[in-house]
């Protein structure tokens, strides 16, 4: 498990090293697409420092926040500790990859594709990030 | 075969958004070409500096922001050229006053939508991510963005859920009964032949018409690749005008002695097309009918068409052919054109080939023709379907749009170009010609309905 750990850590931060910081949502990040409203931009101030145990309350915190600047979610109001993607924000299958790609970003995680299949509300995503030693 | 008729006109050009906006400053000699290096400094490594854009601002200033076209969301989920295609096709459909909402009509009404280059800048970007970041960095919406036929899902999308507004615009699991709440379930269809995309989109939609496939089709192109490496690309093949960075109005010059290549453009351009008992049945405003539509090929090089013009002679007559008209018919042409030195020449012969004779003209100056990409340039796979829209007006309103920048006349070009002013004249039948790289080659034949 330490050891997994450890690996996904140095694959995690491996690429990342060699990216800009503004590789993230590079996509947005264009000059005709700058005059847009990014649609998933985190706005909480990220710590670069050794995993510190994140708190239930902080992860889903930030994970909250990250779905109220997703402009496809219409009534901020239903997003909860509870919310499920597709049932109550209305989101769809792509929409949901998009998110956990936001999450990714947030946590500084990589989460493998059979893993994010499995994250479809916001309670997924928090006891996920409680689970990996390198989210921060 | 069934009568096909225009109902509806929609338009986002580089000369305004809106129809309206779009056809008096069209009218008024107005130029929708600037200096594009405040987009991206990337521009100034290239020759072409300059390209016809959609002009940014408020909708009641007949200027384009996204967010009062487009539905929350859709702005992230759409390509450039399908979001003016969308608001093109709200237009068409508003004037046309078409909103159906029983299950025959929506089964009966389609989408024939196409772009010729389209999502450039979501490839570019996408490209450019996976490569500093892997397939982590591909973003889900990626293929969605990509397919250039999703402009016309999204409007048949949008107008399936216009009668069930209280749910979510995708479902998150497939909906049971959509074939009972779209609006839109006739053909859905892209074409993308590069130039000739947007002729060839309405002229394909009035087939669908015409053969009884649907009775009502909203048909155009779309276009939006103001990017630095799209334009490099036209600049590498030779293709665009070079001299006119700090002049960027005088640069699209069709017709003109002086002409040196064309302008890149972007925007859209959408028709409501209808069968002609049906347009009727409704009292829907008739604008023209749709009498012609010819097809051709040039079978000859990528890029350059042929210098006598055959390819695109053999388009235009093929449309009078199907037509019925003589060549004498013809008051208008609304040519290609695109300021380059072998096309214009090339589609000149080929005009006065076609119209004059003993059915036709009797000297050149009787023929019409103007181009209108000195005005809005080259909007490639929307050029047809804008130009198609020009031509519909000309016939409404009676008036030749003019051909701006046309000052000094070469050899050979001896027809009414209606030089810089727009011209009244008794307009009851238009031709409007588009032709791509390929080789493909379409000429579209609008008349006053009789």
């Amino acid at each position: 498990m330490f050891r997994s750990a450890i690996v996904r850590s140095l694959r995690a931060s491996a690429p990342r090293a060699a990216v800009k910081p503004s590789a993230s949502f590079q996509i947005r990040s264009s000059p005709i697409a700058a005059q847009f409203t990014p649609s998933l931009v985190s706005q909480s101030i990220r710590f670069y420092s050794a995993p510190a145990g994140l708190s239930k309350d902080e992860i889903e915190g930030r994970i909250v926040n990250l779905l109220k600047n997703f402009d496809k979610v219409s009534d901020a109001s239903k997003i909860t500790g509870v919310s499920h993607f597709s049932n109550d924000l209305g989101l769809d299958s792509l929409d949901t990859v998009e998110v956990v790609m936001a999450i990714e970003e947030e946590f500084s995680i990589e989460i493998p594709d059979k893993e994010a299949d499995q994250i479809h509300s916001v309670e997924k995503a928090v006891e996920y990030i409680q689970a990996q030693p390198d989210a921060h | 075969m069934r009568r096909v008729v225009v109902t509806g006109l929609g338009a986002v050009t580089p000369l305004g958004v809106g129809v309206r906006q779009t056809w008096k400053r069209l009218l008024d000699g107005h130029c929708g070409i600037v200096n594009v290096v405040d987009r991206d400094e990337r521009f100034r490594d290239i020759p072409s500096q300059i390209a016809a854009v959609v002009p940014r601002g408020k909708k009641e200033d007949g200027a384009w922001t996204a967010s009062e076209w487009l539905s929350r969301g859709d702005e992230r989920v759409m390509a450039k050229f399908a979001q003016y295609a969308m608001a093109a096709a709200e237009e068409a459909l508003g004037d046309a006053g078409w909103k159906p909402t029983s299950f025959e009509h929506k089964e009966a009404t389609g989408v024939c939508l196409g772009s010729g280059i389209g999502n450039f800048e979501e490839m570019y970007d996408t490209v450019v991510a996976y490569e500093q970041g892997g397939y982590k960095k591909v973003n889900p919406l990626f293929v969605p963005k990509l397919l250039i036929n999703l402009g016309a899902g999204h409007i048949s999308m949008r107008y399936g859920f216009m009668v069930c507004i209280d749910q979510p615009k995708r479902h998150p699991t497939p909906p049971r009964k959509s074939t009972l709440t779209s609006a839109q379930q006739g053909p859905n269809h892209a074409a993308t032949t590069a130039c000739t995309t947007g002729a060839h989109s309405i002229g394909d939609a009035s087939r669908f018409i015409a053969c009884g496939d649907a009775d009502v089709m909203v048909a155009g192109g779309g276009e939006s690749c103001i990017h630095p490496l799209a334009i490099g690309g036209f600049a590498r093949a030779r293709s665009l005008a070079t001299d006119f960075n700090d002049n960027p109005e005088k640069a699209s010059r069709p017709f003109d002695a002086d002409r040196k290549g064309f302008v890149v453009g972007e925007g859209a351009a959408m028709l409501v097309l209808e069968e002609l008992n049906h347009a009727r049945a409704r009292g829907a405003h008739i604008y023209a009918e749709l009498k012609g539509y010819g097809c051709s090929a040039d079978s000859h090089h990528m890029t350059a068409p042929k210098e006598n013009g055959e390819g695109a002679f053999m388009a235009m007559k093929k449309a009078l052919k199907q037509a019925q008209l003589t060549p004498g018919e013809i008051d208008y042409v609304n040519a290609h054109a695109t300021s380059t030195i072998i096309g214009d020449a090339a589609e000149n012969a080929a005009i006065k080939t076609l119209l004059l004779g003993p059915e036709g003209k009797q000297k050149p100056a009787d023929i019409n023709v103007s181009s209108t990409k000195g005005a809005v340039g080259h909007l490639l796979g929307g050029a047809g379907a804008v130009e198609a829209v020009f031509s519909v007006m000309a016939i409404q309103d009676n008036v030749m749009p003019p051909t701006i920048n046309l000052d000094r006349l070469a050899d050979g070009f001896d027809c009414n170009y209606a030089p810089n002013e727009s011209q009244a004249r008794k307009i009851d039948v238009a031709l409007t010609n588009s032709f791509g790289f390929g080789g493909t080659n379409s000429s579209l034949c609008f008349a006053r309905l009789k």
